[in-house]
């Protein structure tokens, strides 16, 4: 199964981004071969609508879980109907390796 | 004189207040109803529109058999915006049965909002989106220790509306979110029994 987080880098030791949309990079964590992909987004200058835009990209990689600091108004019902499901850490110094960790428990 | 006069100035300057956003946990299963069998040919045949917002308040009220109070603060709204909400549902319905007129479900000042739920080990929230299924263990931390986060306004989204006013006990300085609705001069504090203010 397929797990987006929104990170701040390209890297491991990053830590987790609190926007959904406008996030730097998402990072594709794949729980049957611990395989990480980085997908850098190309929504974060965009002005409006960049919730939704991320949705579809992490719809179409076949996401089943979203981790991430928060959800906008228009991500939650659109996440709600993909049934993919959205986890919230308010911690902003959790770096995505921990993240992964806690994932393969 | 002077009160005629800020009265228009207010009338002028002021834009009503903003509606809260109503919060819907499923989208009806329908999209409306159509009436068969009409006899009087004569009637309006005009669509009767019922609001989302509408038809989740007398789901709560009438099919899930909460009270107004509950109900509200399931929807984020005070308790006499949820009556006024319901009353207008049953007026609507009233009107579409008598008349022998369609309904439409749709439109309303609203967001679906599955149940969140809370980690006691992580401390993360997280929703469940196959609602007909139970959740065994949270999705983070895979620990079963998690509970139903019924606290109004502990996760809300970060763009809503949402009231930023705080509560503070007038004796132990304990604080506590406002919730709207609910003046904070009736509320007592949890912890020591004294009356509460709005933080300035």
């Amino acid at each position: 199964m397929k797990v987006a987080i929104t990170s701040t880098g390209n890297t491991l030791e990053s830590t987790l981004d609190q926007r959904f949309g406008r996030c730097s990079f998402f990072v594709i964590y794949d729980t049957d071969n611990q395989s990480v992909a980085y997908i850098p987004n190309p929504n974060k200058e965009i002005s409006e609508g960049a919730g939704p835009a991320s949705v579809q990209i992490l719809a179409e990689n076949g996401v089943h879980k979203i981790v991430s600091g928060d959800f906008g108004l228009k991500v939650k019902p659109l996440l709600d109907s993909l049934k993919i499901q959205m986890i919230v850490v308010k911690d902003v110094q959790k770096k995505v390796s921990e993240i992964i960790q806690s994932l393969s428990h | 004189m002077i009160i005629i006069f800020a009265v228009n100035k207010c009338s002028i300057d002021m834009s009503p207040r903003i509606k809260r956003i109503r919060k819907v946990v499923n989208p009806p299963s329908v999209k409306g109803f159509k009436p068969f069998g009409i006899q009087d040919k004569k009637g309006s045949t005009e669509a009767v529109n019922v609001l989302t917002e509408e038809y989740e308040a007398l789901r709560l009220c009438d099919y899930k058999m909460y009270s107004q109070y509950d109900a509200s603060v399931m929807m984020g709204v005070s308790r006499p915006t949820f009556t006024r909400i319901y009353a207008s549902a049953l007026r609507k319905i009233a009107i579409a049965f008598v008349e022998g007129r369609q309904i439409d479900i749709e439109g309303g000042k609203i967001y679906f909002d599955s149940d969140w739920y809370k980690c006691s080990e992580c401390h993360c929230f997280f929703n469940n989106p196959e609602k007909d299924l139970a959740l065994t263990h949270c999705p983070l931390c895979g620990s079963a220790h998690f509970h139903r986060n019924e606290e109004v306004g502990l996760y809300e989204p970060a763009d809503s509306e949402v009231s930023e006013d705080i509560c503070v006990c007038v004796g132990c300085h304990y604080e506590q979110r406002h919730r709207h609705g609910n003046p904070c001069k009736q509320q007592r504090c949890p912890q020591c029994g004294n009356i509460m203010q709005r933080k300035k």
